[in-house]
């Protein structure tokens, strides 16, 4: 097993024919992805790349048994998508789009309240698990061919941070179980203490490489499940040890505001919870493999 | 988004908000006038800056004539107010907002802020005003009220009562202090605020409740959907710098230290300054310049980065990801041969085509020096700063 995809699910793509959505559904087919359906108000019915049309995401699920979406629709109806998507009773739905008002994922996020979805994103690379070296299921942007099959899970708030990681991994002769993009934002799906739950669960994860960055608590609280509960091996990095307060740095949740969310505070939990913390990215990939032994 | 004092005024009036009755004025003469028009016995002139802590900078006068205000507008507008948010170089004042006095009897503090952990709005009470809350906060957290507002339906009635019981209003004021409460939460969900704040909220001597100060931000992500918001933008607020950065989508933050940084993605962009100092070197930016960078935002970028007089060289840090790094690696020669450049420049490229991407750096007949990871990067552009 891996964590929430593997190599035979099944999904759907909202936002399918505008052009993010098309190129990056073309990348997920070439890798080998199981993208059954596109999901596009007003243009169901035809068919592009061999994947079918639907209007509502309802009818793509019912036609092609996805069980994931993976939305590329425009920030301005993105909370829109989401809805459709949960109101469809998906799984998991990932939301690679950036932009999103604040306000829209609040809604979102009430909206979703007691239903069975899960989300990643908004604003994130997306979801990955290599199946072979040159395919798996790919639900986002990340370039897929750095990755390989492996024994690492890889949970991270950046998505070229997270290449950089993925990529060092691969190199050191290791490879990802999983790799999640839990994205940029302050207001979003599953978090590190959610997405490191489910790599201690999954048999096939060995050790887990942690990325985060300024603003918010978000890594001090998974700290205190990696103390309390972890039993497997944690890399970690925090961006941004010399980004000034107040100063909002390209991700809407990255900012150090009231003294909360400094990368000191960060790393200092993440020392006290046990986890081996780079002061530089491009050492994660060495220090996994020393950790692990390999 | 940040806006002015004035301008929050003007927007929190609409929505039932009471504040005293101002006029926002350019030169003295417009000042002197303002104060005659108010017809007031006692009046306010307040700087307009997007920076707290005014009153203690000087920049807050109590005038009682024309004349007096003429002069204190004479003694403001063109300086520059330093405070502890604007930096030793301090913020030129352009606007000035003539206000009629109040007869303060108690302040206290109002804000909404859009809270991650509670994923809504959240309203933040004390019976102190004019203070500074976060040390509230950490002192005597007890002091403050919080309620959660439901992001759809907004703030309902018991909270308003809870709110207005912990400010100590009761009675008539009670109903003014919910409605004024009340009226802020609708201004904040109809305009997209990340933060409203009215501090200090004040009873007056005549038991008016009111806002005395006002502060208002907006979610950048939201103001697609507000035109009006747009327009209150005052770029006299903001680094030049920043502002030429956004007309090209690139996503710039001017620093003070010297070695300039190009990189994509914001957590690698973090990384790198992180790097640079953790290499003995100084960041002068944050630079994202996004997923997929092309050839003319390089160039821009570089445009920008060189404006600062106060960079001595340049890291350029792509993962190439779904891009290719010949693409990226061409980009770079273009933009360093157009802007003549003449400060080292150190170039790390990863992802695909990075052989071909590294050559044609090499090849480029330009002082670039090529790195194998970021730490070398940030090496190489530390010792080449010093050298």
């Amino acid at each position: 097993m891996t964590v929430l995809v593997d190599g035979n699910t099944k999904i759907l793509c909202q936002g399918f024919t505008g052009e993010a959505g098309m190129f990056h559904s073309k990348n997920s087919l070439a890798y080998g992805t199981k993208l059954v359906a596109g999901v596009t108000p007003g243009k169901g019915g035809q068919t592009l790349e061999g994947v079918p049309v639907y209007d509502t995401v309802r009818e793509a699920k019912q036609q092609s048994g996805a069980t994931v979406s993976m939305i590329y629709v425009p920030a301005a109806f993105t909370a829109d998508a989401i809805c459709e998507a949960v109101d469809a009773e998906m799984d998991l739905v990932v939301v690679i789009t950036e932009g999103i008002p604040v306000a829209d994922m609040a809604f979102v996020k009430d909206f979703m309240k007691g239903t069975k979805t899960r989300l990643i994103g908004p604003n994130c690379p997306g979801i990955i698990t290599p199946v072979t070296d040159k395919s798996g299921c790919k639900i986002g942007i990340m370039p897929a061919y750095i990755h390989r099959p492996g024994k690492v899970g890889i949970v991270s708030r950046s998505g070229t941070l997270t290449y950089e990681a993925v990529f060092q991994v691969t190199n050191n002769g290791m490879g990802q179980s999983t790799c999640i993009g839990i994205g940029g934002d302050p207001i979003k799906g599953l978090d590190f203490i959610d997405c490191l739950k489910l790599f201690q669960d999954d048999k096939d994860t060995e050790g887990i490489i942690m990325i985060g960055e300024i603003g918010g608590t978000a890594e001090e609280e998974a700290c205190e499940f990696l103390k309390q509960h972890m039993k497997k091996p944690v890399v970690g990095f925090i961006a941004g040890a010399t980004a000034p307060p107040g100063k909002r740095m390209g991700h809407a949740g990255a900012i150090i505001s009231g003294g909360k969310g400094t990368a000191k505070d960060k790393k200092s939990a993440m020392q006290r919870a046990g986890v081996h913390v780079c002061d530089t990215p491009s050492i994660l990939g060495a220090t996994m493999k020393k950790v692990l032994g390999k | 988004m940040n806006i002015h004092e004035y301008q929050a005024k003007q927007l929190l009036a609409k929505f039932g908000v009471p504040v005293s009755k101002g006029i926002a004025c350019k030169t003295t003469d417009e000042v002197g006038k303002a104060f005659t028009d108010l017809g007031v016995p006692l009046g306010v002139v307040k700087v307009q800056i997007h920076a707290g802590g005014r009153g203690k900078a000087g920049g807050v006068k109590l005038v009682r004539s024309a004349d007096e205000a003429r002069k204190v507008a004479e003694s403001l507008l063109g300086k520059a107010i330093v405070t502890h948010q604007t930096g030793p170089e301090g913020r030129v004042v352009k606007t000035l907002y003539v206000e009629a006095g109040s007869d303060i009897d108690r302040e206290m503090y109002l804000a909404i802020v859009m809270d991650r952990a509670a994923q809504a709005p959240v309203i933040i009470a004390a019976k102190e005003g004019g203070v500074d809350i976060e040390e509230l906060a950490q002192h005597r957290p007890e002091a403050i009220a919080r309620h959660r507002v439901h992001p759809v339906k907004g703030v309902q009635g018991f909270q308003l009562r809870a709110l207005c019981k912990h400010l100590g209003l009761a009675g008539e004021q009670a109903k003014a202090g919910g409605k004024l409460i009340s009226g802020l939460v609708q201004a904040f969900m109809a305009l997209d605020c990340s933060l409203a704040e009215v501090n200090p909220l004040i009873v007056t001597k005549q038991g008016e409740v009111k806002a005395l100060d006002a502060k208002m931000s907006f979610d950048d992500n939201a103001l697609f959907r507000h035109k009006d918001v747009q327009e209150l933008r005052d770029v006299n607020e903001e680094d030049p710098k920043e502002v030429e950065a956004k007309k090209f989508d690139l996503n710039y933050i001017a620093l003070t230290g010297n070695i300039a940084c190009l990189v994509n993605g914001a957590g690698l962009a973090m990384a790198t300054m992180d790097v640079i100092q953790l290499k003995g070197g100084m960041p002068a930016n944050f630079l994202d310049v996004g997923g997929g960078a092309t050839k003319t935002q390089v160039t821009n970028a570089f445009k920008i980065l060189l404006s600062d007089k106060n960079v001595k060289g340049i890291l350029v840090n792509i993962f190439g990801g779904i891009m290719k790094c010949d693409t990226i690696a061409e980009g770079v020669i273009a933009a360093a041969k157009e802007v003549k450049l003449g400060i080292p420049l150190v170039v790390r490229l990863e992802g695909t085509n990075v052989e071909l991407g590294r050559k044609l750096l090499q090849e480029s007949g330009l002082n670039i020096q090529a790195a194998s990871s970021l730490d070398d990067a940030a090496e190489k552009i530390v010792r080449a700063i010093k050298a």
